[in-house]
């Protein structure tokens, strides 16, 4: 026989591909990974704001970037989710993975939005402005908008999957921004300073502001996780209800056969 | 080609064709998306000079920015070179290899200082001197509690006047000072 390279995904894929299975096997996990999230995102709060030492020139105006830079991230990574979602949908035609999109995209949108609140926040007492048209600051407007479009496109449409459809090609085109902006304050000179954790030469911040750092980004993103996860077992429950309703509704619309005769 | 091959050597019950469609959905995907970097990798580099927020004083010695329009000029303010003088502040600017003198009346960023890094908007004078309307501070990727940097100065490690901070392998485990043992602010 040929041999031929399927590229089929892998069992896992398929396993939650049945929407009933995806909302049993997550409805234990929810209340846990809720309150992990409060777990470590509570105390790193308190780390964060409250122990964590002033920086010697920004004073406690430091303490926002221990919100910007978590949604910077979230921002980012979240993308590479919603591409990841994207291609799993256009190729494999995975059931949830369209649905995991168009529930992705608020959230995503919102942590974007943030990291853009408050980094026009700090910028206006340490840089001297709210905003600044750099390389930096555009790209990330650009994936705000990225963000809003594919929230938005995947709503536009009457027929759902072709709305889901859109959105997924959206979401691919828009992958090529993602370099832009990590990589945007090491190609051109900017006013946003270069990466101060993810870099080659190790990250040039102090321990005692990268570990309240690091446990305010696990915490960030076990929230981000818990909330897109839970809009997607909405997203099924909803849909499961309006299936219901229609057969309800078809069913009571039929005349039943004994009807015709009364009424004739 | 290898699609038809796919569908004749598949089993039936379409489960060859459906693999064969999904290996040229990927295979047109992953084609789109190396047309659509290369695309961006080239428009990026064509549009470099525009990309840049500003120039360097050694941009402005090569010939730049004296077409009499307004531009930012960036680099680190010199040490021992700002002079304040009621509202109006002068400083120099320099990227190492050349230096710029620039004049500017306003309210300065709280992180201006000199050492550090700063974007200005304005023009060039006649006299090679640079008048601007804007001075806005730039952070630099170092953050390091007070204690740390008292420490860093003390040891003659680092003068902040004189740029940027040494590299963090060797302060960034440091333990910051109890509060009382810290000098000054």
């Amino acid at each position: 026989m040929r041999p031929m390279p399927p590229p089929a995904p892998a069992p896992i894929l398929h396993r939650f591909a049945n929407p009933g299975r995806f909302l049993r096997a997550t409805k234990p996990l929810m209340p846990w990974l809720w309150g992990l999230s409060l777990a470590v995102l509570l105390p790193a709060a308190g780390w964060a704001l409250l122990l964590s030492p002033a920086d010697w020139q920004q004073g406690e105006t430091v303490r926002i970037m221990y919100v910007h830079v978590p949604m910077a991230w979230l921002a980012m990574s979240g993308y590479a989710g919603l591409a990841l979602a994207s291609v799993l949908a256009l190729v494999w035609k995975h059931p949830l993975a369209d649905l995991a999109a168009r529930e992705l995209s608020p959230v995503g949108a919102v942590a974007t939005a943030l990291c853009l609140a408050t980094g026009s926040l700090w910028g206006r007492p340490m840089w001297g402005t709210w905003w600044a048209w750099d390389a930096r600051m555009t790209s990330v407007l650009v994936l705000f908008f990225l963000w809003v479009g594919h929230a938005a496109i995947t709503r536009a449409f009457e027929d759902e999957e072709r709305g889901a459809r859109m959105g997924a090609i959206l979401a691919l085109v828009g992958v090529v921004n993602l370099p832009i902006v990590k990589f945007s304050v090491d190609w051109w000179n900017t006013l946003h300073q270069p990466a101060s954790v993810a870099r080659m030469a190790g990250p040039s911040m102090h321990v005692s502001m990268l570990g309240p750092l690091l446990a305010c980004a696990i915490g960030f993103t076990l929230l981000f996780t818990t909330l897109v996860l839970a809009r997607v077992r909405a997203a099924v429950m909803e849909r499961r209800v309006a299936a219901l309703e229609l057969a309800r509704a078809r069913a009571a619309d039929r005349p039943a056969p004994g009807d015709a005769v009364v009424t004739a | 080609m290898s699609g038809a091959t796919a569908v004749r050597g598949g089993k039936p019950g379409g489960l060859g064709l459906a693999a064969a469609r999904r290996r040229r959905r990927l295979w047109v995907l992953l084609l789109c998306g190396l047309g659509l970097g290369m695309a961006a990798a080239l428009a990026l580099t064509a549009f470099q000079d525009n990309l840049v927020f500003f120039r360097s004083p050694s941009d402005i010695a090569a010939g730049m920015g004296h077409d009499g329009r307004a531009f930012r000029l960036g680099g680190l303010v010199e040490a021992g070179s700002v002079v304040r003088d009621g509202a109006e502040a002068r400083f120099r600017v320099t990227d190492g290899a050349n230096t710029i003198s620039v004049a500017y009346r306003g309210v300065l960023p709280d992180l201006f200082r000199e050492g550090q890094g700063v974007v200005t908007l304005g023009k060039m004078l006649p006299d090679g001197s640079f008048a601007a309307s804007e001075v806005l501070a730039r952070h630099d990727e170092t953050y390091m509690p007070p204690e740390v940097k008292d420490a860093l100065e003390r040891s003659g490690h680092w003068n902040p006047s004189q740029g940027a901070a040494p590299p963090a392998a060797g302060w960034n485990t440091m333990q910051p000072a109890p509060a009382g043992a810290r000098t000054g602010g």
